[in-house]
């Protein structure tokens, strides 16, 4: 038993236990939903896992920007747009022309890039002057950026991408969608955390603790800034493609400011700077989401909006008031493990032993 | 003909993004962050009129009371929010903001339900008619008042002591207080006033179209701080120049059918370009940061 547990703390498993736990949870459903399974893969089921990766690769991709770099992206809905309407576009342009059938994964893997890559270009344009300036600009051009994208997307002739109708895109087989969804995420994933465990990686959070600091160093502070907000840009892109292959349908009106909010939630919750937390908020919210949205109804649905607005208060004032320094000090999740050592003794041993390991990762 | 009523439409709703907007540009000029819950005070303030109006029929009482509603609300913003992160980064501060907007707006939704209440006692219709020009009651209004404020508030930062030690916290705040002057109380006075003048440009928005929701001032919030960042953000002239540019080039623009419906896209592409080229605004003063 020792030397299981011994076999866990290593830091080779530590590091890749987050690809672990997704692969794992894949694996069962990709086999439940082909071996037809139907009690473990209903169509419901597949349906949230989908919204999940979708949510998960959007809260990592801006957990980049927001959680490392410390800059604040409020379009990151815009981004997703962009990507959704010009992936959705190209798959069913191909579709139809190619005579191929609509789950092809060729068109999917075109799409995804193409949308990707329509996502960076953008982040590009917007980020290379916002960068430049004060870290407070960058919220408000991408802000703009998200608001620009939707009404013209809503209001170009409706043949191209629908209007306000929204437009079709190809009916992709559930059964295999949230695998490539979750492929993303393990990518997404993958970028990421190697990405903040390289010398760039260092240069970008140096970035956010002390950006004259990090000048003097020789740290190229706009090339930087730019590198992550187009990696954070082309996610987004990615995530809008997957979207509008999850939903059928491509609908501008759903990219909102308040979509955007949400994300910046989940990456909030997860704690800025952990790439575990994100995920891990992003699949709670989205699983709340979906689970609030039948017990919620009328007005009451905002009930749920009002709760993400004080957890996001609460969190923020908490984890800065300068004020609050002997506070956090006093309580917070390692002092609630200790209490909960001594409260429940011998019997939460385990779960003690565990919490060493949990309080370093990224 | 169409041209000179649409500048003077433009003029008016200007003057509406122009107040609100000072109330962004003060608050980033003295506490150096951006409320972004700005816009929701308006709707707040909406709702103390509708709720003054239920109980009695005097609009005038119900606008001096959302006025009030409107200070009190942004001291409490700035007290319980906002305060304990003084000091703290930038970014902290400015997502405590959009957590604030986003729960004035579920929280008014809660209160009050998502479907719009029609507030026909504030509603000003009727024109003056110049030959074939037509301006209307409302927007006549909302340019006197929108001149008074600005003069107002001119005269109130210039002249007296709380206003000139608003300018002393702007430009150094740990001088200012060297100075003896009380910091935190500056900065919820800056509030107070921007809250008031939000109240006042929520009033000018419901006089002309009296449908009241939780979202009314969501928007205009947005347009009325990309006006404070063309205009220079930090400068109270700046915002009143940005401010009544983009009414005028939303109502120009609203005017033409070929581009009415990319009107916000415009909008907010002047915004991009401007920071492109001007990045501290038209009367901003561009400031290195120093060590």
């Amino acid at each position: 038993m020792s030397k299981i547990i011994a076999f866990f703390k290593k830091p080779f498993f530590r590091r890749y236990l987050n690809y672990l736990v997704i692969v794992c949870v894949i694996l069962i459903f990709a086999v439940a939903s082909l071996s037809g399974v139907k009690g473990l893969a209903k169509a419901s089921t597949l349906s949230l896992l989908e919204r999940i990766g979708i949510a998960m690769v959007l809260a990592l991709s801006l957990s980049m920007v927001v959680g490392f770099l410390g800059e604040l992206s409020l379009g990151h809905a815009g981004f997703m747009c962009a990507g959704a309407y010009v992936g959705g576009k190209i798959a069913s342009a191909l579709t139809t022309s190619m005579q191929v059938g609509e789950s092809n994964l060729a068109v999917l893997l075109i799409a995804l890039l193409a949308g990707g890559v329509v996502a960076a270009v953008f982040g590009f344009i917007i980020g290379l002057p916002a960068l430049r300036l004060r870290g407070d600009y960058l919220a408000i051009v991408t802000l703009a950026f998200g608001e620009i994208v939707r009404t013209i997307v809503m209001n170009l002739p409706s043949k191209w991408f629908g209007g306000t109708l929204g437009m079709e895109t190809p009916r992709f087989n559930r059964n295999y969608l949230f695998i490539i969804i979750f492929v993303m995420v393990l990518a997404c994933l993958a970028v990421t955390q190697n990405l903040m465990r390289s010398k760039h990686g260092r240069a970008i959070v140096a970035i956010k603790d002390n950006e004259i600091a990090a000048r003097a160093m020789g740290v190229d502070i706009t090339k930087y800034k730019l590198f992550v907000f187009v990696i954070s840009s082309f996610f987004a892109g990615v995530a809008g493609v997957l979207y509008s292959y999850s939903n059928y349908t491509v609908q501008s009106a759903n990219f909102d400011y308040n979509y955007s909010i949400e994300i910046l939630v989940m990456v909030v919750l997860g704690g800025m700077g952990s790439i575990n937390g994100s995920m891990i908020a992003a699949a709670l919210i989205t699983f709340l989401n979906v689970k609030l949205q039948t017990t919620l109804t009328g007005d009451m649905a905002v009930m749920k909006d009002l709760i993400y607005a004080l957890i996001l208060i609460l969190i923020v004032i908490y984890k800065n008031a300068p004020g609050l320094k002997n506070f956090r000090e006093k309580y917070n999740m390692n002092t609630l493990a200790a209490w909960v050592k001594r409260r429940f003794g011998k019997k939460a041993a385990p779960v003690a032993a565990e919490q060493g390991v949990t309080g370093d990762e990224q | 003909m169409n041209f000179i009523v649409a500048i003077v439409n433009g003029l008016s709703l200007g003057g509406t993004y122009a107040m609100i907007a000072i109330g962004y540009t003060m608050v980033y000029g003295i506490a150096k962050m951006l409320n972004f819950a700005h816009g929701d005070v308006i709707m707040v303030g909406g709702y103390a009129m509708y709720i003054t109006l239920l109980l009695m029929d005097l609009p005038i009482v119900a606008i001096l009371f959302a006025v009030l509603f409107c200070m009190i609300l942004g001291i409490c913003i700035e007290r319980f929010a906002y305060r304990p992160l003084r000091g703290a980064s930038p970014l902290a501060v400015l997502i405590t903001a959009i957590g604030v907007s986003y729960l004035l707006q579920s929280l008014s939704q809660i209160i009050f339900g998502s479907a719009p209440k029609m507030l026909m006692k504030l509603q000003i219709s009727g024109f003056v008619a110049m030959g074939e020009l037509r301006i209307a009651y409302s927007t006549i209004l909302t340019l006197a008042l929108t001149v008074v404020v600005m003069v107002a508030l001119t005269l109130f930062v210039k002249y007296s002591r709380t206003g000139r030690a608003m300018i002393a916290v702007s430009e150094d705040r740990d001088a200012a207080r060297l100075m003896g002057v009380n910091t935190n109380a500056i900065i919820a006075v800056t509030f107070a006033i921007g809250s008031a003048l939000a109240a006042v440009a929520g009033y000018c928005m419901l006089m002309k179209s009296p449908s009241l929701a939780n979202t009314l001032g969501a928007m205009p919030g947005i347009k009325a701080f990309t006006a404070a960042v063309i205009g220079g953000i930090g400068s109270i002239p700046g915002a009143m120049l940005g401010g009544i540019l983009l009414g005028i080039i939303e109502s120009v623009s609203l005017g033409i059918p070929a581009i009415a419906p990319f009107t916000d896209a415009i909008e907010f592409s002047i915004l991009i370009v401007i920071l492109l080229v001007k990045p501290a605004g038209l009367l901003g003063k561009a400031r290195r940061e120093k060590v």
